[in-house]
């Protein structure tokens, strides 16, 4: 079991303005590998922080996090390199604005894998065509539609050939109509056996692709099962106010 | 000589000094412009302007941008993580660094350039034989630096932090994301205030006139010595002025809008 896992988090712990706001108080998971782990809750329950912690994107103040056999939380490590092989979908997208599409893509390769353009352009090519976009490789990200931009960022990351793929509420800030599109190169990606960690508020999505589910409440895991037993048995009362609320 | 002419044809009212309005500007501008081939010196001035400006321009872009990243409230508050000796050591240096060029920032805009140029060519390089050009380049470079570190702060600060978080979490360097990432992208917020800023530095250099710089401003003053006109000397190193900002400002405007057509 243990040999597996990819990401473990103990007792991990994040404080805001000096304790004064504890978003995080003692949550601990394992993430196994080729797995999707879909976390729910309602907002302020911590979920996103807790994703943001994977790649240290928050410091945590206090518990370990082992990626790959390796405790990213030491002040020794240099959390460049595992950055590398954890990709990360924002909210709100965030592309690089100055650059075109490909360039977004082939910057981090060339720079970090030492890829040459033409190499790193080819895979870059080669992952759009897979979400549909190679005829907007040469597009700016203000001239691609919401939907289109979260698929350029979720092969963004791609390109750095990542080990797990983080998503932080990869459709919250889409209109509806293009939900769908971002979910389905997700669940592409699923299938295809990549490790994921999905913050969302989709129960669809978690419903179809999840292979468990976390359940987070004030900074805390209320509750943890397949989705099966997360949606028709949930055992928490809080997990039923929740799920009551959204479904 | 086609203006020799003229001058020679305007004799007889200028003796008689019933010289009318066009023939009053004419001399003015023989006198002052063309005669002794004095165009020369405002063409020298301008020249010796323009070479302290660019590079004045350089040195205050250069160091301003270093000023301006040590003032990032990252770096500020900047804490080593962990307790490795030599980390908190860094960490205490970057803070200090940070306040030096809090210190200097403040010190540099709250007192006057004529002032740091005397203080330059006369103090730091009283004894030094060296170039007034040089003097120059390093007085209103390190005067600019000051300013520019507050304009590229702001542009720094105007990029979203999630840019930020993208380039991280991709496995870029701190570093290297501030350099293809934010820099590029602050510098397209920043242009217009750094236009203005180019613009002033170009008419301060004239207070360079004070260490005996033979500058524009200087130039003009130097031909009002020899023909005693109180108004066209300055007018014509004035109009010299005009041209080169409304030149730059039009490039700016330029490279503006292609920057816009290009992304948003």
């Amino acid at each position: 079991m243990t040999t597996d896992v990819i990401i473990s988090v103990k007792d991990l712990e994040k404080h805001f303005n000096d304790g004064e706001l504890k978003a995080l108080r003692g949550v601990s998971a394992d993430i196994h590998k080729g797995e999707v782990v879909v976390v729910i809750g309602p907002s302020g329950s911590g979920k996103s922080t807790f994703l943001r912690c994977l790649n240290l994107l928050e410091l945590p103040t206090k518990g370990k996090i082992t990626f790959e056999g390796v405790d990213i939380t030491d002040p020794k490590v240099n959390i460049n390199v595992h950055r590398q092989k954890m990709g990360m979908v924002f909210q709100h997208f965030n592309l690089f604005p100055h650059m075109t599409v490909l360039r977004n893509m082939t910057l981090a390769p060339m720079k970090l894998l030492k890829k040459s353009k033409k190499d790193a352009e080819e895979k870059a090519m080669g992952l759009l065509k897979r979400v549909n976009l190679e005829n907007r490789a040469d597009a700016y990200p203000s001239q691609l539609s919401g939907g289109q931009k979260q698929r350029i960022a979720i092969v963004r990351a791609l390109c750095m050939e990542p080990e797990v793929m983080l998503f932080d509420e990869p459709t919250s800030a889409l209109d509806p109509e293009m939900v769908g599109e971002v979910l389905d190169v997700m669940k592409r990606l699923a299938k295809d056996g990549m490790t994921m960690v999905v913050v969302t508020h989709e129960m669809g999505f978690a419903r179809e692709v999840a292979d468990r589910v976390l359940f987070m409440d004030e900074g805390q895991i209320v509750e943890e099962g397949t989705p099966d037993e997360i949606f028709s048995h949930p055992q928490q009362q809080r997990t039923k106010d929740f799920l009551n609320k959204v479904l | 000589m086609i203006f020799e002419q003229w001058w020679e044809a305007i004799q007889p009212a200028l003796q008689s000094n019933t010289l009318n309005f066009w023939q009053t500007i004419y001399k003015e501008i023989y006198l002052n412009v063309i005669k002794e081939g004095r165009w020369l010196n405002y063409l020298q001035g301008l020249g010796k302007t323009l070479e302290v400006s660019v590079f004045a321009i350089l040195v205050g872009l250069f160091l301003g941008t270093i000023l301006a990243i040590l003032r990032l409230p990252e770096i500020k508050d900047m804490n080593a993580r962990g307790k490795g000796g030599l980390k908190q050591v860094g960490a205490a240096i970057v803070r200090f660094l940070s306040k030096i060029a809090g210190g200097y920032i403040n010190l540099m805009r709250g007192t006057p350039l004529l002032l740091q140029v005397l203080l330059i060519n006369f103090g730091v390089f009283g004894s030094i034989r060296i170039e007034k050009i040089i003097i120059g380049v390093i007085a209103c470079g390190l005067n600019s630096a000051a300013y520019v570190a507050e304009i590229v702060r702001g542009g720094i600060m105007s990029v979203e932090k999630g840019q930020t978080e993208a380039g991280r979490s991709l496995g870029l360097s701190g570093f290297q994301t501030m350099m293809y990432i934010v820099l590029p992208q602050a510098a397209k917020s920043a242009l217009p205030a750094m236009c203005n800023e180019f613009i002033s530095l170009i008419k301060e250099t004239s207070v360079l006139s004070y260490i005996a710089l033979t500058e524009l401003t200087k130039a003009g003053d130097y031909i009002r010595s020899r023909t005693f006109s109180a108004f066209t000397p300055y007018i014509v190193s004035g109009l010299l002025y005009l041209i080169v900002t409304l030149t730059l400002t039009t490039l700016i405007g330029k490279l503006e809008r292609r920057l816009r057509n290009s992304d948003h």
